[in-house]
């Protein structure tokens, strides 16, 4: 295109061109030029789909991405479907989860997993939000490395090794010189009475509690520290103490991102398997006692998926792993836009 | 005059690099004392050292004598938070807490004293902050809205009320004007006319016309080091050391 | 100072209360850590009483006979996640280029978003996918379907850390490179992507001792197998789904067996993270 443009514009030269000296001058430029034009549009030609296949590979890769977040939970809802069909809506709230029978509610699942994983945080957050308050306020910056590097180290030991841990030492100990405390000092209340067992709900809300603090407090740590100096120094301006200062610089910044981080524990203890599965005892009821066993969404379907009866029974598990998805997309759907909000701001000087 | 805060041999440094050497000079008081000099020689250190800010900052440390009406707020028996209680400061750029009503950013301080204060005694208060720093007019329609919703000027004059509200004796200005526009500036600068009748200030600055509209004495400062101390008046008319004639004049800084 | 007696003795109760709250946090970090020194102690003390020479050479034993080793689960485990790292590095790098590359486009931050969604979902719940559009339709349990498994687990966490670390190449450097000419995706690959080729292998390396250490996700994709697994289409044996099944088994000699599994398991998890932050000095962070 861009050498037929040329010479015709070669072409109109000549035309107007009353000299034959000037004419022939006319031509050699303009087809030198035009060489230069095609030379250069052809190297352009050449980068322009050098980029264009680079950025469409990319691309493409990068859908793979909400392919498989589509992929997934369209995958789950269609395999759910014979279940989702049977049951309707009663499926979330029957207590019934009866393989011979064919009968199948998740109800104590969903007990099992809200409660364990509320409970979790209960420990949780305190300590996570000390360590966090600790690293970013409390410790000179290279120790507060070192320590938060000892922390996300609870992140990175495999959960299988936590439920190892969980069955064989901390479950009996937790028997053996918790549970008779609790018993003994708050067995007024309907959660500390009864047996008490090793694999219970008081042993998986400990582990989970351990795996799920760093997650927590890494994330406050983030938003702590992203809070400006000016307003710790202003805080300690008006005479206030270290505490005062944390209480009115640093927490009101940083609350946001505190109730995301909390939030994204909360997906995590939720969604958490195999300790779980590992120490929790897997008893398909509710019961009010945490030292009795219990059972979640995801420890089910770890323990029965592969033996699965019937076809019916497989979805069922399926379906609690739906449940499961749901309230995990809910949750870190939340938490992410509440982490970035507060990690993002910055302090602005009026609006 | 009798001097307010006396600063005697004061050394500081950030991480063992000395910021400030050997520095001493008094403060009068009810008088605004001016600090001026280049980028990094070292005044914001010195009024934060009043205050005993500096040894907030990680690695920052210094060693001499401050005295507030003659005691040296530097002794191992006092307690830093007690030193900030009465000697106030205001920052470079504007620092309202982004949480709080305009209100409970003014009333933040007092909220430390623990005298629990009336809702009466605490709107007074509030009110007589506001008005001293200038503000009242301008928010006193609208006290339970963010500090930050405020314009920079106003937010600067907010943090001053604040500060005035705990009854701080000094008042520390760290370059309060750098982040303003000319008007928010002007109105600053009367304000401290206004305030140096019940308090002691004093203001760092970068811009030499406003140390001299306002202020009685002035310090200049190059490199860490005080090298001349004086009246206004003298030090912009008649300096004695040849740095501080070629800083007035332009020829550096 | 002239202050009343009500006002010092409430000054004391401040600072009193500054430092017992400051002593609280301390305490909590002191708490939080204990944890891990229990953990790292019991698998040392009762991994390294049951482990020897055996345990890396010699394949599982049935109950009763004593002896015997998870040589085939070692290996296994070393198949599964090399496997799933060469699918999803791929993956997980070009969307991480994509992203840092088309930072302001709304379907860059859709995707963004979605990969930071999916790093929240549930491993398990990726288990029961590739089981129900892999396993149940083609081959049965395998080899494959479990490097699969763990690959959708990897490409989240690679993606953003990719991006991550391709926008801390300082933007001067690619404008120096576009300025002489460079072709943009040369400049891309061959500039910034080489720049910020340690921070990424960083992250990969974080992101592979994070699936090393997935069992869920195992346990109906590649299931386990008591002897070698010789093709990508049978079941393999791996260390956590061992270690999994032998500990909550009601024998001794397994369950001796589970903790020299878990350690050996933990050592290469932390030796993979301890030796990249080793060598980043500690700033070095997989996506979260």
């Amino acid at each position: 295109m861009v050498v037929a443009v040329a010479i015709d514009r070669a072409t109109s030269s000549r035309k107007d061109g009353p000299h034959l000296a000037e004419l022939a001058d006319t031509v050699t430029e303009q087809v030198a030029a035009t060489q230069t034009r095609v030379r250069r549009a052809r190297g352009f030609g050449v980068r322009a789909i050098g980029d264009r296949v680079f950025n469409l590979t990319t691309l493409a890769l990068a859908l793979v991405i909400l392919a498989l977040l589509f992929g997934v939970t369209l995958d789950l809802v269609i395999n759910a479907m014979p279940s989702i069909k049977t049951f309707g809506l009663h499926f979330l709230v029957s207590t019934d989860w009866d393989p011979t029978n064919d009968q199948y509610g998740a109800l104590p699942f969903i007990y099992g997993t809200v409660v364990s994983s509320l409970l979790a945080l209960l420990i949780a957050v305190p300590l996570a939000l000390g360590v966090a308050l600790c690293l970013s306020e409390m410790v000179p910056t290279w120790l507060s490395h070192k320590l938060g590097f000892l922390v996300e180290l609870l992140a990175a030991i495999p959960s299988v090794v936590y439920g190892l841990w969980g069955i064989f030492i901390m479950g009996p100990w937790l028997r053996d010189h918790v549970d008779p405390l609790l018993a003994k000092y708050l067995g007024f209340l309907p959660f500390f009475q009864g047996p008490q067992i090793s694999v219970s709900m008081l042993s998986a809300a400990v582990v989970l509690a351990i795996m799920v603090l760093p997650y927590i407090s890494a994330v406050c740590t983030d938003v702590f520290r992203v809070v400006p100096q000016t307003q710790r120094e202003a805080a300690y301006a008006l005479g206030a103490t270290k505490w005062e200062m944390v209480r009115m610089a640093v927490l009101p910044f940083g609350v946001s991102g505190v109730i995301g981080a909390v939030i994204l524990g909360l997906g995590r203890a939720l969604g958490e398997t195999i300790a779980v599965a590992m120490v929790i005892g897997n008893r398909p009821e509710i019961s009010a006692s945490v030292f009795m066993p219990s059972s979640t969404l995801a420890s089910v379907i770890a323990n029965e998926f592969v033996e699965a009866t019937s076809d019916l029974n497989l979805a069922a598990l399926v379906e609690l792993g739906l449940v499961l998805l749901v309230l995990g997309l809910i949750l870190n759907v939340a938490a992410r836009t509440l982490v970035y909000s507060s990690t993002q701001r910055r302090f602005s000087k009026g609006k | 005059m009798p001097d307010k805060v006396i600063v005697r041999h004061l050394r500081a440094s950030f991480n063992k690099v000395e910021a400030l050497h050997d520095v001493s000079l008094n403060f009068a008081e009810n008088r605004v004392t001016a600090i001026i000099g280049p980028s990094g020689c070292g005044k914001s250190t010195l009024v934060r050292c009043i205050n005993r800010m500096h040894e907030v900052v990680p690695g920052a440390s210094c060693t001499g004598d401050v005295i507030l009406d003659g005691e040296n707020i530097y002794a191992p028996a006092v307690d830093p938070v007690q030193v900030r209680r009465r000697i106030g400061m205001v920052f470079q750029k504007p620092t309202p807490f982004p949480t709080m009503s305009i209100e409970d950013n003014v009333a933040a301080g007092l909220k430390l004293n623990g005298i629990a204060l009336a809702r009466a005694d605490r709107d007074r208060l509030v009110e007589q902050s506001l008005r001293r720093a200038a503000l009242w007019e301008e928010v006193k329609d609208r006290l339970g809205r963010p500090g930050a919703s405020l314009s920079g000027g106003q937010q600067q004059r907010l943090c001053v009320a604040r500060a005035l509200a705990v009854e701080p004796e000094v008042l520390l200005m760290d370059e309060p004007c750098s982040a303003l526009d000319p008007i928010s500036t002007a109105r600053i600068e009367e304000l401290l006319l206004e305030l140096k009748a019940t308090y002691t200030i004093i203001i760092v600055t970068h811009n030499m016309q406003q140390a001299a509209r306002c202020s009685d004495f002035t310090a200049f400062m190059y490199a860490g080091d005080l090298i001349e101390f004086g009246e206004t008046k003298q030090i912009f008319t008649n300096p004695t050391k040849r740095e501080t004639e070629d800083y007035i004049t332009g020829r550096f800084g | 100072m002239l202050l009343n007696p009500a006002q010092q003795r409430h000054n004391l109760y401040r600072n009193l209360k500054s430092k017992i709250m400051v002593g609280l946090t301390v305490a909590a970090t002191i708490v939080a850590l204990i944890p891990l020194f229990l953990v790292l102690g019991y698998l040392l003390s009762k991994g390294a009483a049951s482990i020897s020479w055996d345990f890396f050479t010699k394949m599982p034993t049935p109950v009763g006979q004593g002896g015997g080793g998870m040589a085939n689960a070692i290996i296994g485990t070393f198949e599964l996640v090399g496997i799933a790292t060469l699918i999803g590095v791929p993956i997980g790098v070009g969307a991480g280029i994509y992203l840092a590359e088309n930072r302001g486009s709304q379907l860059a931050q859709a995707i963004r978003f979605a990969a930071d969604v999916m790093m929240g979902i549930p491993s398990i719940v990726i288990g029961i996918f590739v089981y129900a559009i892999f396993v149940k339709p083609f081959y049965g349990f395998s080899t494959l379907s479990g490097s699969i498994a763990l690959a959708i687990i990897m490409i989240p966490l690679v993606t953003r850390t990719a991006e991550e670390m391709i926008l801390l190449v300082p933007h001067e450097l690619r404008e120096a490179a576009l300025a002489l000419g460079v072709p943009r995706w040369r400049t891309t690959t061959s500039v910034v992507v080489r720049t910020a080729i340690s921070g990424i292998a960083t992250g990969v390396i974080l992101a592979v001792a994070r699936v090393a250490g997935e069992t869920a996700p195992l346990l109906f994709t590649a299931f386990g197998n008591r002897f070698w697994s010789t093709s990508l289409f049978q079941p393999i044996s791996s260390l956590t789904v061992q270690v999994y099944t032998y500990a909550i088994s009601p024998f001794a000699d397994w369950q001796r067996q589970a903790w020299a599994g878990a350690l050996v398991l933990t050592a290469i998890v932390l030796a993979m993270e301890l030796g990249v932050r080793w060598v980043t000095r500690g700033t070095a962070r997989v996506a979260r």
